[in-house]
């Protein structure tokens, strides 16, 4: 699984420029799914047929945090907006790279006290040496990632956009293990979900399932001195009971921790304070999708160094197939 | 419609009434359908095959809302978009009847040297009709009627405009006046939308109706190119041309359609320029999120002073944005899709 | 309280008196500010009252996804009926279980806007794998220097102490559990009552009374009464359930603020004088004017509530779902929002829902014509 990630994590694709991501997800999933579409919002959608059960979403995000070349200024350096929730103590003295392999740094004007420091403040060098030479690579309008490569620590990994694309290769997983599934499978692999939950939104109300289950990464309490958070890197799948968007869905949340208890799966419940994620697009679908959501524990989220345990992940995937081969019935 | 007319007439989010009749009555006048909703959307049709094609410009502007009348004739009001900074000292007209006021606060010779360092928060302002007691000023006006601010439409220099309300009047006229033209490889709908200024209402509800393949919004948008602000930051600048969104806080637009739109504004000698900004938000955010989703961008004619008593644009940047807006229309006709 | 009176009909005015009515404002505002039914676990006992005072005043009813209790009360003649829909919230706001540190105490979050301030000296109620009693307390002020007794304490300073030892706490809460506030229902001077949760079990009380008032009237329209949902983290119960009723007209019934010291009147409600009515922005002219007229038929006296742009209530959530839905929003004026010693009068209550019962038989298929009609 740490070739894909690697694969997965590496490729380019802030909110609104997925297009990279999307190919790469869809050569993977290729030979293990039924129908594979793309909708208007550039969802990639597949479907792995069941027999005549549920609907049921499986829905990881594509999309990651990144940044807009909003002005090209004079000497050529390059000033931006947000794509998503960047901070601007991550973001000072990072690599970003654009899709067509132009490679910036970040750096920022004089700024006399750290509390002052805000985006506004930072701009990206490209290394150009006026404004032609920066538009001749660069357009107003185009997103740049921030460049990280993978890095395998062991039984933990390292890497950019863990969120989400680590949820996007836990449904990769779950897509080439599940064979005889009861239920009608759609692995939505979603796009602008940093800037509002945008894709999960219009896919889910294109294809209106039974259940939804989303998986995105949540933060971890154990670090020196971190905020208060009961989830632990090695603790197992977690499971959401409630973020800064949603309530899980009660009697699904519990019917989720029932079938890890039943099949031996690790899992740890999640009370995440600051954070939304797609389960509650999803959730808002139409007259309500019942919609969980299933975790995955990571360090450092919206850096460019996230780190996940290579043993929850494989537990996120086993509880995720468990669910898809179950009744659902809860 | 002149845009003397449309920006004269009052709309306050939430209280559209005299700009929709307008509408309305110009419409009518030129013999297009069009329909009216449940939030007071105005929807206008015209050809009917080929894609269906949803182009949006709000009606709606930022004014106030009186929400208490004191025993001494004093009204209390409620800013609805507009900053506290620039309330001070100006001249409003309230309700229907126009009932004219100002909004007075106290004397900077009655204020602490510390009180002038701040500006002056909307619940210590209040506006002034003359009543003497509350008994008099309710023969005038009552709680929840809206004011707008009292502008006068002038042309300072040949092409260049002042008046309220640019944004969204001028998006209003461009509408109006492409709905002139004969439509017949598209279906298009074009909505005269009501309370974008308090969170893109109006076109939620029209857009879900709709269900487009695919939207622009027409807006009046941020221009900063003024001493104030950092050279490098105007966001758009006055006489540069139709301003193309990149992004903004409701929606990343398509980036074939803007491609596809810069594309034409070359050929065509257009002049455009990007908005560059991501801050902000208008109707396209609604109309991408409707139903299934579909793709968006905005076309834009920047207003300096946007959300303030006046705002300032360029007649030239209003006819970019119409005669791009028409090639693009018309690309689509020909089966440009995004 | 009289339940079987014979009804009498004043035909001058349509006022009724208190005692004929067979459903009690006040009874069921007691029972149901004690209930329990936390943001997305109204099912925790908040369902089961308001689905047991409903019971006899609706056709049918029935819940969906979000746990919403709809109960629908068919109109009369045949035909397209005009469809009503009713929204008070019964969730209220509560706490959530994050963290069981050592010697069993909880850490906790809120669910919807906890003003951390009120916690302090608060009895709680944690749902573990049974209720168990909690306190949330401060260090004592003899050990508390004063510049720190005057700073209001954060959420994740607190700890909930249950008493009990850590592995019994382990073994009976898990992270994730909801708390409730532990509060009785105080009767205070005349009609006035303070608990958890008015807000907005008031709202649902409405639509009760308006419900049994119904019975006075030719009611042509279908009414769909609904006791939402998560309401406070999103208004998500009347979004959901509003999509899959399509409406033609839906009337919020939440609090809004009462009179206060220290907060200039201009921005509040008198309490006892009725109810306030919105209007503005979220809420269609035509349904203002409907209440308005209802009311002055009543001689029940309105208090109208000016409302710029958002309502940060249910008519927000409603008034744009699907292709859009005209609404109104009548409010109980309440003192102490979000508090657990809400306070309201139960005179507010009864005349809000006998001005909805009057609206609701106003509306024929005229009405909801004129909706989409503006000029």
């Amino acid at each position: 699984m740490k070739d894909l990630i690697k694969k997965v994590t590496e490729a380019f694709g802030p909110s609104g420029a997925e297009g990279s991501v999307r190919e790469v997800i869809r050569k993977e999933i290729e030979p293990y799914v039924d129908e594979i579409r793309v909708d208007a919002l550039g969802n990639l959608i597949a479907l792995k047929k069941g027999k005549g059960g549920k609907k049921v979403i499986l829905d990881g995000h594509m999309d990651e945090i990144g940044l807009m070349v909003t002005h090209i200024d004079d000497k050529g350096f390059l000033r931006f907006g947000n794509i998503g929730g960047v901070n601007p103590f991550v973001a000072l003295g990072q690599r970003v790279y654009f899709e067509n392999g132009t490679m910036g740094v970040i750096g920022s004007e004089r700024v006399d006290d750290p509390k002052d420091l805000k985006l506004e403040k930072l701009f990206i060098d490209i290394g150009a040496k006026s404004k032609e030479e920066a538009a001749a690579k660069v357009n107003v309008g185009d997103s740049c990632a921030f460049y990280q490569p993978f890095v395998d620590l062991g039984d933990r990994v390292v890497a950019k956009a863990m969120d989400d694309r680590i949820a996007c290769v836990v449904i990769i997983e779950v897509l080439k293990r599940l064979k005889d599934a009861p239920h009608d499978i759609y692995a939505v692999f979603a796009t602008q979900e940093e800037v509002g939950l945008r894709g999960a939104r219009a896919a889910a109300y294109g294809i209106t399932p039974d259940v939804g289950i989303a998986f995105d990464v949540t933060r971890t309490g154990d670090t020196p001195k971190a905020r208060t958070m009961e989830v632990s890197l090695g603790g197992g799948a977690a499971i959401k009971v409630k973020d800064s968007s949603v309530i899980a869905h009660p009697a699904l949340k519990n019917y989720m921790v029932k079938v890890a208890k039943e099949k031996g799966i690790k899992y740890q419940m999640e009370v995440l304070e600051a954070g939304g994620t797609d389960t509650s697009a999803i959730q808002m679908t139409k007259a309500g999708i019942p919609a969980g959501c299933i975790s995955i524990p990571c360090r450092y989220i919206h850096s460019p160094c996230e780190m996940v345990d290579m043993g929850d992940v494989e537990a996120c995937v086993l509880l995720a197939k468990a669910l898809c081969e179950s009744s659902l019935e809860f | 419609m002149e845009l003397r007319e449309l920006t004269s007439l009052a709309g306050v989010s939430g209280g559209e009434t005299e700009i929709r009749n307008a509408i309305m009555k110009e419409l009518e006048a030129m013999g297009v359908p069009f329909e009216t909703d449940i939030m007071g959307n105005v929807i206008a049709r015209k050809g009917d095959s080929g894609p269906k094609v949803l182009v949006d410009a709000h009606m709606d502007e930022v004014g106030l809302m009186i929400v208490h009348i004191e025993k001494n004739g004093f009204l209390r009001f409620w800013p609805i978009g507009v900053p506290p900074s620039v309330m001070v000292s100006k001249r409003v007209l309230i309700g229907k009847d126009k009932v004219p006021g100002v909004i007075g606060a106290k004397a900077i010779h009655l204020q602490e040297p510390r009180e002038r360092e701040s500006v002056i928060p909307a619940n210590q302002l209040f506006i002034d009709i003359g009543a003497k007691s509350k008994e008099e000023a309710e023969k005038k006006v009552k709680v929840g009627d809206y004011a707008v601010f009292d502008t006068e439409f002038e042309e300072l220099s040949p092409g260049i405009v002042k008046a309220k309300a640019l944004d969204d009047r001028i998006g209003c006229a461009i509408l109006l006046d492409i709905l002139k033209e004969d439509w017949k490889g598209i279906q298009l709908y074009a909505v005269f939308a009501v309370q974008e200024e308090i969170g893109t209402r109006g076109a939620r509800v029209a857009a879900y109706r709709v269900a487009p393949d695919m939207g622009i919004a027409l807006e009046g948008t941020v221009c900063a190119d003024i001493p104030l602000a950092d050279k490098d930051a105007y966001a758009t600048k006055i006489g540069h041309g139709a301003a193309i969104s990149i992004m903004d806080r409701g929606s990343i637009p398509s980036k074939t359609m803007v491609a596809q739109i810069m594309k034409l504004a070359k050929e065509h000698n257009i002049p455009v320029q990007y908005r560059e900004a991501t801050s902000g938000g208008n109707d396209a955010g609604a109309i991408q999120a409707a139903q299934a989703g579909c793709p968006v961008a905005s076309i834009s004619v920047p207003c300096r002073y946007i959300h303030t008593p006046f705002a300032v644009a360029s007649l030239a940047d209003m006819k970019a944005a119409r005669d791009i807006l028409v090639l693009f229309l018309r690309s689509v006709e020909g089966g440009f899709r995004p | 309280m009289p339940k079987n009176s014979s009804r009498r009909l004043k035909k001058r005015s349509l006022v009724l008196e208190v005692s004929d009515l067979s459903f009690c404002a006040k009874e069921f505002l007691k029972k149901a500010s004690m209930a329990h039914g936390v943001s997305g676990y109204e099912f925790m006992n908040a369902k089961a009252v308001v689905e047991e005072a409903m019971k006899g005043l609706v056709d049918e009813i029935r819940s969906d996804t979000f746990g919403n209790v709809i109960g629908y009360r068919k109109g009369e003649g045949e035909g397209e009926r005009p469809k009503i829909m009713l929204a008070g919230h019964m969730d209220e706001i509560g706490l959530m279980v994050t963290k069981i540190e050592e010697r069993g105490f909880l850490q906790f979050t809120q669910v919807g806007g906890v003003d951390p301030r009120i916690l302090p000296g608060h009895e709680v109620i944690v749902y573990g794998k049974r209720p168990l009693t909690g306190l949330i307390g401060v260090k004592p002020p003899h050990l508390t220097p004063p510049e720190e007794a005057n700073k209001a304490v954060k959420m994740w300073d607190l700890a909930i102490d249950l008493g009990l030892p850590e592995e019994e706490v382990r073994n009976l809460v898990s992270v994730g559990d909801i708390v409730t506030f532990k509060r009785q229902v105080t009767e205070l001077m005349g009609d006035v009552l303070s608990g958890k949760s008015m807000d907005d079990r008031a709202g649902v009380a409405v639509i009760l009374v308006a419900l049994d008032n119904l019975a006075k009237y030719k009611v042509q329209a279908d009414v769909y009464a609904i006791a939402t949902t998560q309401e406070e983290v999103g208004l998500k119960g009347a979004i959901t359930s509003a999509y899959g009723i399509r409406p033609d007209i839906g009337i919020a019934i939440d609090v809004c603020h009462a009179e206060t010291p220290g907060v200039p009147e201009w921005r509040t409600a008198a309490m006892g004088k009725g109810p306030a009515v919105a209007k503005g922005a979220n809420i269609h002219p035509k349904v203002y004017e409907g209440l308005e007229k209802a009311a002055k038929e009543l001689g029940i006296s309105i208090q109208p509530e000016p409302a710029p742009a958002a309502t940060g209530t249910d008519a927000w959530g409603i008034q744009i779902t699907a292709e859009g839905v005209a609404t109104g929003l009548i409010s109980i004026p309440l003192r102490y929002m979000h508090t657990s010693v809400e306070t309201l009068s139960v005179g507010d209550v009864e005349k809000a829902g006998r001005l909805l019962a009057a609206f609701i038989a106003s509306v024929d298929s005229r009405f909801v014509k004129e909706l989409t009609v503006w000029n």
